[in-house]
């Protein structure tokens, strides 16, 4: 049986590469969410991927915005968040849907990242539904390894049965959840590092 | 996906010879994760299908790039050694000189107008991708005194579920500055020399490029859930 591959750091220099147009908006919408663009020579902007919105998707649109900060409290302005969720009926990506949901933001000049999506809806879990959430990887330059974690949400009752929130450490459990700031709008913050560290999770 | 080597191949998240981990690196310990329907599934191979990209990074600009001309395939599978079709494969690196074209990247090698250095592409039937590209160049960085950076191709596989997602670099064989890279170093010795691709003869094309192989191991089992 052959190992696997290691890991190695994502590096500093992926923006005009793995980000597309648009890849930080999963519902309708668009345009250039979660690329970088001022990071890509100007001539070589144009072989930026940029796809087309998923258009009508089942679900409350939402915007989830946050900031992602190192060890000494310092904007992370190099990261790539990678998101992957199911649509509001608790619907996985299929063949036939036009919403695959899984996009990518790469974090701006001040470490923030702002992603446009549908609030997903519950999906099975080992016992009875899961509370909803979004799966995020993160990349950056200094770490070997892309860190795993998972947005829930604060307004959300069925987050008391959670399996995967219930095996986090009761004190820790807070940063998973994001705060709803306004109608439609939450907010989470990562922290690779500190008294006030995310939870990762090993697979 | 949990491997059954464990934590044998990868490298820590704090390496001190790598610096930028030092502030970046989680201290506290990850929480294992139940298996759940979230990290089996993945992106549909339609929808991966409509992300443009090319294979050939030589062909991309008015004139060929400077640069030693190479094909760069493999076969992606995953740990019981099954092929994994429809995988979505990105690779990026540095120009001939060893300059990413890259807002960030200012030390003094010259760009090369024709090489914006992406490509993206999905694995087929028998988990195989390709590639024709140029060879990148070493480059330096202010990781430590006279620091350079082996020459290497970012890999990123997003495999048929979101759980055996992968980032990693291919080196190249005889690379002196292997043994120097904090980077490559932080993996364990046993694992490392699967990050270098091997040069092949059999698939070098006469008097077109060279190449080099790199084959690729994802974790955990494509077809069905892993079970401990």
């Amino acid at each position: 049986m052959p190992p696997p591959t290691p890991s190695q750091t994502i590096g500093p220099f992926f923006h005009y590469a793995l980000p597309w147009r648009g890849g930080a908006d999963l519902a309708a919408g668009g345009g250039d969410a979660g690329a970088r663009l001022d990071l890509v020579l100007p001539e070589h902007r144009s072989l930026v991927s940029r796809r087309e919105p998923a258009g009508r998707v089942e679900g409350t649109a939402i915007e989830i915005a946050g900031t992602v900060r190192d060890g000494a409290g310092a904007p992370v302005d190099d990261a790539l968040l990678e998101f992957w969720q199911a649509d509001g009926g608790g619907h996985h990506a299929s063949a036939e849907a036009r919403f695959a949901g899984f996009g990518r933001a790469a974090t701006g000049p001040d470490g923030t990242y702002a992603l446009r999506t549908v609030k997903p809806g519950p999906v099975p879990g080992a016992r009875g539904l899961a509370a909803p959430h979004i799966a995020v990887a993160l990349f950056a330059r200094g770490l070997l390894r892309h860190l795993t974690t998972r947005i829930y949400f604060a307004d959300e009752a069925t987050n008391a049965d959670d399996e995967v929130l219930l095996a986090v450490p009761a004190g820790r459990r807070h940063t998973l959840l994001a705060g709803r700031r306004a109608e439609g709008r939450y907010e989470f913050d990562i922290m690779l590092q500190g008294g006030r560290e995310t939870v990762f999770f090993r697979l | 996906m949990r491997s059954k080597l464990g934590d044998d191949v990868d490298p820590p998240l704090m390496f001190e010879p790598y610096r930028s981990t030092l502030l970046r690196a989680p201290r506290q310990p990850p929480v294992p994760l139940p298996p759940t329907v979230t990290e089996r599934l993945g992106a549909p191979a339609a929808w991966l299908r409509t992300l443009t990209g090319a294979t050939d990074l030589t062909r991309q600009h008015r004139e060929p790039p400077l640069g030693q001309r190479i094909v760069v395939s493999g076969r992606v599978s995953d740990e019981a050694g099954r092929p994994v079709p429809d995988a979505l494969v990105e690779i990026w690196q540095a120009n001939s000189a060893g300059r990413y074209a890259h807002a960030r990247d200012a030390w003094n090698a010259p760009l090369d107008p024709n090489f914006t250095g992406a490509g993206r592409a999905l694995t087929d039937g028998e988990g195989r991708y390709r590639f024709v590209t140029i060879r990148p160049g070493a480059y330096p960085w202010g990781n430590h005194p006279n620091a350079w950076r082996p020459a290497h191709i970012h890999f990123s596989l997003l495999g048929p579920a979101f759980g055996s997602r992968l980032v990693t670099q291919m080196y190249f064989p005889d690379d002196p500055l292997i043994e120097l890279d904090p980077i490559a170093q932080a993996v364990p010795a046993a694992a490392r020399d699967r990050l270098v691709g091997r040069f092949d003869i059999g698939s070098t094309e006469a008097f077109f490029a060279l190449s080099y192989v790199f084959d690729i191991v994802l974790r955990g089992q494509a077809a069905t859930p892993f079970e401990d």
